[in-house]
C-alpha cells in the first residue's frame, strides 16, 4: 500500500510514494532530510515535533504525512531569510537565551511563530497560555517567554515560513 | 511509535466517505483531525484496515445559523469553534469550552464530531453539549438521516450511538444568547485533560449542568438540577453535584476526590454562571 503526496515544504514541492502509516515527522526527517523537527515524546504531548501546515501549528508526530498531501508545511529550517539573516523569532531566543540543550527549540519556535501570526501582541499570559502544548525540561519557561516577547517587538514585514 | 498498516482513502465529500465506509464496513474508520485517533493507532489499540479521511470535506466545515439553533459541520476544528464569533454571541460556553481542549496544535486540527464521536467522557465538548441539550445529527450510506439528541448518544465509555456505517455530519446547538453559564476545568497542568470539569448554563432556576469525567459518559448533574428547580440556594444544590455518579479511578484521582471536585467544581460555576 503506497501513496503518492505531494507536498509543498519551506517553498519547495516534491512528489514522493509514501505508506499511508507515514507519519509527518518521518517524512519531513527521513524523506525530505529536515533532522530540525524533533521527535521528544512521539505522544502528542511535548511539541518538540512543532511545525506550520498551512500557516497553523501542528504536532507533526501526530499528522500523517498523506494528510499533508497537497497542503504547504513549514519547518524550522524554513524561517532564516535566504541570506541567512534570523526570523524574529529566532532572533528573539538568541538575544534571550530563550534555549540551553536546543532539543524543545524548533517545536517552541515554530509554536511561537503560530501564536504570533495569530496575535502579534500577545500578552505574557496569552504567550504562555499559547506554549501550553510544548515542553522544555532545561529553562522553566520563563526565558522563553521573553524570548516571543523580543519578537513581538520586532516584527519583520513579510509573513513567516516564506524565506528558504 | 509507527502504526500499524492500514489504507487511506481522502474523502471529498460526506456521499463519498459514507459510500467509502458503506464499502469497507467494519474495518473502516473515519479520520477527521486524527488526534485521538492517531494516537490510539500509534499505540496499536486500533487496528482499521482503512482510514477514510474526512479532514478536508468542505461540505462538513461550516457554521451556520440555523434560526434556533447553530448548525455545525462535523469536521469543523476546535480552532474554527473556539473562535467563531456567532458561537461566541450565541452560545458562548461551547465556544469557550472549546478553547480549553489541548493547547494550540490539538485545536488547529481536531474537530469537533471527532470529539463526540470518540465518546471520551473526558473530553471537554460532550460534557457541553449534553449540558444544553444538543442535537446530532447521523447520515448513514442509504442516505438515511436521523437526530440523536445528546443525552442518548454516549452509551459507555468510548460507545456511541453511532452505528458502524454511519456519520456524524452535523451539531446542532440551541442559542443561549442571555443564558449564565460557566465552564470550570480541573487539571494539574495545562493542555491537560480534565481531572473532572463542570459544563453549566443558567436560566432563572432552571440549569443545565454537564460533568466531565464522572463516569463512563458524560453524565447531567441531575440532583443539583432539581434542586435548583426546587428552590434550593446554589450551595445546597452543589452539595448534590455527585449524587447518581459513578467516577472513574485512575492515576490522578480515586472516584471520592472526584466526587469532591465535581461538588467544589458546581458550586463555582453556579457561582460564575449567576454573576
Ligand atoms: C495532546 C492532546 C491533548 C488533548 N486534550 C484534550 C482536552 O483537554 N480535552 C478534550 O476534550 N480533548 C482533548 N484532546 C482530544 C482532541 O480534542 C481530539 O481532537 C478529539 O478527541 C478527536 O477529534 P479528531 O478530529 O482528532 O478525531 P479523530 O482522532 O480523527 O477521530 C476520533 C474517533 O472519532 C471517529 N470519528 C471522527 N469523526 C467522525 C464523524 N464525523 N463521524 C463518526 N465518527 C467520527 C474516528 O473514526 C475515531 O474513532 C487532546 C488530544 C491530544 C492529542
Ligand atoms: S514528539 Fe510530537 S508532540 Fe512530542
Ligand atoms: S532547552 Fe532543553 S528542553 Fe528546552
Amino acid at each position: 500500500m503506497q501513496r503518492e503526496v505531494t507536498i509543498s515544504v519551506n517553498g519547495a514541492t516534491r512528489t514522493d510514494t509514501v505508506e499511508p502509516r507515514l507519519l509527518l515527522v518521518h517524512y519531513l526527517r527521513e524523506q525530505r532530510r529536515l533532522t530540525g523537527t524533533h521527535i521528544g515524546c512521539d505522544t502528542s504531548n511535548c511539541g518538540a515535533c512543532t511545525v506550520l501546515i498551512d500557516g497553523l501549528s501542528a504536532k507533526s508526530c501526530t499528522v500523517l504525512a498523506v494528510q499533508a498531501d497537497g497542503h504547504e508545511v513549514s519547518t524550522i529550517e524554513g524561517l532564516a531569510g535566504s541570506d541567512g539573516s534570523f526570523h524574529p523569532v529566532q532572533e528573539g531566543f538568541r538575544q534571550c537565551h530563550g534555549l540551553q540543550c536546543g532539543y524543545c527549540t524548533p517545536g517552541m519556535i515554530m509554536a511561537s511563530v503560530g501564536i504570533l501570526a495569530d496575535n502579534p501582541h500577545p500578552s505574557e499570559s496569552e504567550i504562555r497560555m499559547g506554549l501550553e502544548g510544548n515542553i522544555c525540561r532545561c529553562t522553566g519557561y520563563q526565558k522563553i517567554v521573553e524570548a516571543v516577547q523580543w519578537a513581538a517587538a520586532h516584527p519583520q514585514p513579510q509573513p513567516a515560513g516564506q524565506g528558504g | 511509535m509507527i502504526p500499524p498498516k492500514f489504507d487511506y482513502v481522502k474523502a471529498r465529500s460526506a456521499d463519498e466517505a459514507l459510500a467509502a465506509l458503506a464499502e469497507h464496513g467494519e474495518d473502516a474508520k473515519l479520520l477527521a483531525g486524527g488526534h485521538s485517533l492517531i494516537p490510539l493507532l500509534k499505540l496499536r489499540l486500533s487496528s482499521p484496515s482503512v482510514l477514510i479521511d474526512i479532514g478536508e470535506i468542505a461540505d462538513l466545515s461550516y457554521i451556520n445559523d440555523g434560526g434556533t439553533h447553530i448548525a455545525i459541520g462535523a469536521a469543523t476544528t476546535h480552532r474554527t469553534v473556539a473562535h467563531s464569533e456567532l458561537l461566541r454571541a450565541q452560545v458562548p460556553l461551547l465556544a469557550h469550552a472549546t478553547g480549553q481542549v489541548g493547547d494550540p496544535q490539538v485545536r488547529n486540527r481536531g474537530t469537533i464530531g471527532g470529539s463526540i464521536a470518540h465518546g471520551d467522557p473526558a473530553s471537554d465538548q460532550p460534557a457541553v453539549l449534553v449540558a444544553i441539550d444538543a442535537v446530532l445529527v447521523a447520515r448513514s450510506a442509504t442516505g438515511s438521516q436521523r437526530e440523536i439528541p445528546a443525552g442518548e448518544f454516549f452509551r459507555s465509555f468510548l460507545e456511541t450511538a453511532l452505528a458502524p456505517d454511519e456519520m456524524l455530519v452535523e451539531i446542532r446547538v440551541p442559542k443561549i444568547p442571555g443564558a449564565g453559564w460557566s465552564f470550570q476545568k480541573f487539571n494539574r497542568r495545562a493542555q491537560d485533560w480534565a481531572i473532572v470539569g463542570v459544563a453549566a448554563v443558567l436560566d432563572g432556576t432552571s440549569a443545565g449542568i454537564g460533568l466531565v469525567n464522572m463516569g463512563g459518559t458524560p453524565v447531567r448533574a441531575k440532583a443539583t438540577e432539581e434542586a435548583l428547580a426546587g428552590g434550593a440556594s446554589p450551595a445546597e444544590a452543589a452539595a448534590h453535584a455527585a449524587d447518581g455518579t459513578d467516577p472513574p479511578s485512575d492515576l490522578n484521582a480515586d472516584p471520592d476526590y472526584r466526587c469532591h471536585l465535581a461538588r467544589v467544581l458546581v458550586g463555582r460555576a453556579l457561582h460564575e454562571a449567576r454573576s
